[in-house]
Parts: structure tokens; sequence; C-alpha cells
């Protein structure tokens, strides 16, 4: 018994340029809203971009932003919806706000099914928002997206950053490229990420503030993208020339 | 998943079989739909008339469903899937991501929502055969 869905993954994917899977060792460490808002920014670089929320049992980034109805269409595949100028696919707009308890397989298999059936099209850039940790999603999308990279967030916790060196750990043995680390939710000088991401010989792409406006964001995007925490996200993101073809390769 | 994209998924892997299997051409492929997805089997045939590519134009399709059979972990009742207990907007939604069912259904006996989908998930080739 062959389970066809995976031999048509690459053919979904074959026209998207560079695949971001945002990632995190623990929850609440900003994934999400980094991934959004890094959705949102390059997106209004007048680039094409994708925002897939792979956090099926803790979506979230519907909330960030604002988004109330973005059920995909149906036409030879799920066409994926349009807000903000990205193309959204969340899990949410089938679960609605009910909550979607899975077990490991049931998450490969939603994610298999999703990767499978999702029509993207011509994307410079899609971002994945990942659940934490190193389980089932983590190990589907390295086994499964050819190219994929992965840009990691962490808080100055040492808590949060030991749980990223797990991760770092297993993307190096996987041979998995990694964009680099983002510091997020920063109050005050400590260099125990910057020191130990640049001493592992990765690239330590700057820290974030801690901003409590971006509570007060949440659901407005262009609150958000005024936010210092978007800007300095922005500022990040400017720091590379933006070509999606060579840059990530 | 969507039929079409359901179907492409199909004849990619079964060309991806043939070649690997060295198949000049496929006669017979055997596929397995689940209950739960509530695949539109005429709109599927239809899509595999349509994909087939050359090496399999005369080959023959069948397709088989398998009822959907659910396993509560909590308290070991096991029971049946019924479409005709869902609206249509739950319905679509199993259809599109078969694990939403978690969302929906709740075990009969217990009321918890961890079960096990014991058969009746998805798509599987069964068989895929044809000449060297």
């Amino acid at each position: 018994m062959i389970d066809p869905r995976e031999t048509i993954i690459g053919k979904r994917l074959e026209k998207v340029k560079s695949i971001i899977a945002v990632s995190g060792g623990k929850g609440g460490v900003g994934k999400s809203l980094v991934a959004s808002t890094l959705a949102l920014t390059l997106a209004r670089k007048n680039f094409k971009v994708g925002l897939f929320d792979l956090d099926f049992t803790s979506p979230s980034t519907h909330l960030i932003l604002g988004v109330k109805d973005a059920k995909p269409k149906e036409e030879k595949g799920i066409i994926p919806a349009e807000v903000y100028g990205l193309k959204y696919v969340s899990v949410v707009a089938y679960s609605k706000e009910k909550p979607l308890p899975l077990r490991g397989a049931d998450i490969s298999n939603a994610l298999i099914e999703l990767f499978a059936a999702t029509i993207w099209g011509d994307l410079d850039f899609l971002i994945v928002d990942m659940p934490p940790g190193i389980s089932d999603a983590t190990l589907d999308l390295i086994r499964l997206i050819k190219g994929i990279k992965f840009l990691i967030v962490t808080t100055p916790s040492p808590l949060a950053f030991e749980t990223v060196k797990k991760l770092l750990g297993l993307l190096a043995e996987l041979k998995v490229p990694v964009l680099g680390v983002v510091e997020n939710m920063k109050m005050r000088k400590s260099a125990l990420v910057s020191r130990n991401v640049t001493c592992a010989g990765l690239p330590f792409l700057g820290d974030l503030p801690f901003d409590p406006k971006v509570e007060e964001s949440l659901g407005n995007v262009d609150a958000l993208l005024k936010t210092d925490f978007a800007k300095k996200l922005a500022a990040i993101v400017s720091k590379i020339p933006f070509n999606p073809n060579w840059l990530f390769s | 998943m969507h039929e079409w994209a359901l179907a492409e998924a199909i004849i990619s892997s079964v060309s991806q079989i043939a070649e690997k299997e060295g198949l000049k051409e496929v006669r017979e492929v055997k596929i397995k739909v689940g209950e739960l997805q509530q695949v539109e089997l005429d709109i599927l045939e239809f899509a595999l008339s349509e994909l087939k590519m050359a090496k399999f134009k005369n080959a023959k399709f069948s397709i088989e469903t398998v009822k959907a059979e659910l396993l509560c972990r909590v308290c070991g009742q096991k029971w049946s899937f019924s479409r005709n207990k869902l609206d249509m907007e739950t319905a679509e939604a199993i259809h599109f991501v078969p694990e939403t069912v978690h969302a929906y259904i709740k075990c009969p006996r217990c009321g918890s929502p961890d079960f096990e989908i014991l058969q009746g998930r998805g798509v599987w080739l069964e068989s895929v055969k044809g000449v060297k």
C-alpha cells in the first residue's frame, strides 16, 4: 500500500523560490509574530509571499493578522486565501475556533495533506510558521521539503536558548541550512544568545525589543508594522540583499 | 484533498512506480479511498482519465471505498464514521483535512476527541500492475 500524496509535494512547490521555516525550541518566544511580520514585510517590498501556519494545534497567525474568514478556494486543489498581499493557509479555515487535539501521526497526515493539495503557484518566499520543538512537523518538513531553510527565534532566556541549541544541533546533524537566529523580546543587554550563535558558526541576525505595543496591534497589520518590533525586524531583513533566487540558494 | 489534486498525486505515484519497476505499460491500478475523506468517486475517475499519461492510457483504474472506523483511546469504544450526521461545512472541512475530524467528532460513549482512525482515512495505491 502506497500513499501517493508525498510524490506530488515537489511539484506543488516547484514555483516557490525560497521556503523558510520560522522555528524555535519553545512555545511563546514569538515565532508566529516573527513569521507573520516577516511575511508582511517581504510582501510590502513587492515580493510574492505565502504564509503557511503549520502550528495545527495552537494556530495564531490568523489572530496576529486579524483574519476573520480566510477560507481557501477549491479549484483542482486548495487555492490559498489572499490576505494583506499574502497567500495564506491555516488549518483554522477548517477547524474554526474549536480545539483540534492531534497526535503525532495525525499532525504528519494533515501536514502531508495540505502540502500535497495546496497550489501556491509562483512565490518568491513561502514562510512557514512552525510549532515549537523537534517533533513531527519539524521532522516531516525536513524529510519532505527539498531546499527548506530554517530561521530560528529565541528569547534571551537561557531556558529558551537551551531548547534552541537542541534544534540547531538537529539541523546541523541533518545538514539543514539555517539562515540565522533572531533574539526576540530583548529587555536588557545580554550576550548569551549572540555569543553562542556566533561561536556555533551561525549568523546572529539581531535582536528584537520587547515591545508592549505589539499586543495592542494584534489583529491590525498596519499598526503591527508601525511597532518598534516590526521596524527592527524590517531593519534586520533589509540588511540582506533581496534576491530570493540566490540569497537563499 | 480535492479530487483533482488527489488524481494528480495518484498519477504521479503510478508514474514513479512504473519507472522504478521498469514497466513499459501499466495495465491495472488498484486504489483504496477512505470513506472519511468523502471523495466524489465520479470526479476522481474523470480526473484520472483526463490526467492519464501515454504509458498507462489503457490501464484500468479500480477504486474501492474503505469504511471509516474510529477507536476511542480513552474508553475503547469502536464506531463507524457517518457522513449523514454532519452539516455541509463540517463535512467539507473533513474532506479537505480529514484530521479536523478531531475538532468535530467525539467518542459516542465517553465524549473524548482522543480517538484513532483505524481505517478509512486518505487514499492508497494498493497495486500497480503492468508489462515489463
